[in-house]
């Protein structure tokens, strides 16, 4: 698989199918491991780096699930690919920043993804559609076994597997689930809603996952304690946790459903029909909008467009995809404009 | 000393800010800390927050903490304290006695249960994280009780708890300490 074959097809994440899709765009769960006694990436020399990379890359292909997967060094990746790899939530920032003795492992299907030398030697997340932490959990705890048979990972009996830094020490796991809150931000409910999450110690972020603010629509809630409970039990928590936040936007939906369906329709479809014609539209203004379509879609308010059509769009949407599909490099100014008519034929050819 | 943000509750948490340059000292209650807390998580990275926290940390010999050093990787702990990142696996054994607070600190907890790798013959022992010190297990007990104090809205009885929980844990750190520090 090229790079640019990831443009064709929609990630299994985005596909809007799995429990809950209609709230939960996305459930992924994350583990970090490091290779025993070897420096971490941030201390390591080339050698020493370069070492860890072949000893990771040798492991991951004797894994089974890694059967399709393909391997990118960083150092062969130019910028825009970078970014490309970022807003398909792939990689982190960080891990496109100093590139040396760096790669990224991925399916075919992009569900699996494995970052070698970012912050700890191994980061491997798996994404799923819908809310699907345990299937996440099954599947990423089985290239975790794949990889531990070869390697040998740093690990104490009691801090348990051990990282570069200490807030991800004992499962080096982060359970994250995607929600989308719409009814919650419209009733003015979020700020207590994500209080109590601060509360039972979980953090919530932005669309774009760590320092991002949360904006808009969506959140991303993930577990803050990694030390202490097992993975099932922080998965538990986690499914628990989210289960509520769930109900509690179906109930708000209902409500503003009922009692101003007026209201909401001429959101929605004013949305919609700024996304149809607008021909200069900004990344900020697309993430709005799109998040009342997508509303639309959920609420049954628009009945020709499917929802991985407006999943898709979050993602193709942004700089460096418009890049890629447009082949060159563009101006902010012509981005928004690609966008806009990006969006025109997407949404017009989806109706047909 | 009254807390500076709400001046009503008793200061128990001492801060240095630098703002611009400036250096303003804060002492704050417990529930103001708290929330300074959440406000400097946003505005800076973790690894800056965790630093903090490890200074925070800082033992009474502070000579001993700075000179000590992984054997393994060279790291030392003040370079941990600067950048909130550890140099290698190995350097959790050698900065064990002030990790250990802060994992407690971070995690509420600086016990592993959860999964153990199947490694090639070189499985780690479970037995190893299922001793319990005698001590461990009384902290665990005290905490559970201090839970119960809160959720029963007991605060005197509570804050009575979580002292005899700060003498203990200061107990079983000297204890480690002398252990680790021979």
């Amino acid at each position: 698989m090229k790079l640019n074959d990831l443009l064709k097809h929609t990630s299994e994440w985005l596909k809007g199918t799995g429990p809950n899709s209609d709230i939960v765009i996305s459930s992924r769960i994350r583990l970090a491991r490091n290779l025993d006694k070897l420096p971490f990436p941030h201390l390591a020399n080339k050698k020493q780096g370069e070492n860890v990379l072949n000893a990771v890359l040798e492991a991951a292909g004797g894994a089974s699930y890694l059967k399709k997967a393909t391997t990118f060094r960083l150092m062969e990746l130019d910028n825009v690919d970078k970014q490309f790899l970022v807003e398909r939530h792939l990689m982190s920032l960080e891990h496109a920043q100093h590139p040396e003795n760096k790669a990224l492992i991925i399916d075919d299907e992009e569900i699996v993804s494995i970052m070698i030398n970012e912050e700890d030697h191994i980061r491997m997340q798996v994404m799923q559609s819908g809310f699907n932490v345990f299937e996440a959990w099954n599947i990423i705890n089985n290239i975790d076994d794949a990889l531990a048979k070869e390697l040998r990972l740093a690990f104490r009996a009691d801090l348990g597997y051990l990282t570069a830094c200490p807030t991800n020490v004992g499962t080096g796991m982060r359970g994250s689930v995607m929600l989308h809150l719409p009814a919650l931000v419209m009733a003015g409910q979020i700020n207590r809603v994500l209080a109590a999450i601060a509360k039972l110690s979980f953090t919530t972020r932005g669309l774009c996952g760590e320092g991002t603010q949360a904006s808009g629509n969506f959140f991303q809630i993930s577990n803050q304690v990694s030390l202490g409970n097992s993975e099932e039990d922080i998965i538990e928590g986690i499914n628990g946790l989210i289960r509520q936040i769930i109900e509690q936007e179906n109930q708000a939906r209902k409500v503003l459903f009922s009692q101003n369906k007026a209201m909401l329709e001429d959101r929605i479809n004013r949305s919609f029909g700024i996304l149809k014609s607008a021909r200069i539209i900004s990344s900020q203004e697309t993430i709005e909008l799109l998040s009342m379509v997508r509303l639309g879609v959920d609420l049954g308010v628009l009945n020709n467009l499917e929802r991985s059509t407006v999943n898709e769009l979050f993602i193709i949407t942004q700089p460096a995809h418009l890049q890629k599909i447009k082949k060159g490099r563009l101006s902010s100014q012509e981005r928004d404009i690609e966008r806009a008519q990006l969006i025109r034929n997407k949404l017009i050819n989806s109706q047909n | 000393m009254l807390c500076n943000i709400c001046g009503k509750k008793p200061a128990t948490v001492h801060l240095t800010e630098i703002v611009d340059d400036q250096m303003t000292e804060l002492h704050l209650c417990e529930e103001c800390a708290h929330q300074k807390s959440a406000q400097m998580e946003q505005q800076f990275g973790l690894s800056d927050l965790l630093a903090g926290l490890a200074e925070f940390e800082k033992p009474k010999k502070e000579a001993e903490s700075i000179l000590l050093k992984c054997p393994n990787c060279g790291f030392t702990y003040a370079e941990f304290q600067k950048i909130g990142r550890l140099g290698c696996s190995e350097c959790y054994g050698a900065f064990k006695g002030y990790l250990l607070p802060l994992l407690k600190r971070i995690h509420g907890s600086n016990m592993h249960v959860g999964k153990i790798p199947l490694s090639s013959g070189k499985m780690p022992k479970r037995e190893k994280a299922a001793a319990v010190t005698s001590d461990e297990f009384d902290l665990q007990e005290m905490r559970r009780r201090l839970q119960a104090a809160i959720s029963a809205e007991a605060f005197e009885e509570a804050a009575k708890i979580r002292d005899q929980i700060k003498e203990m844990e200061k107990g079983q750190t000297q204890g480690r300490d002398t252990k680790e520090g021979k």
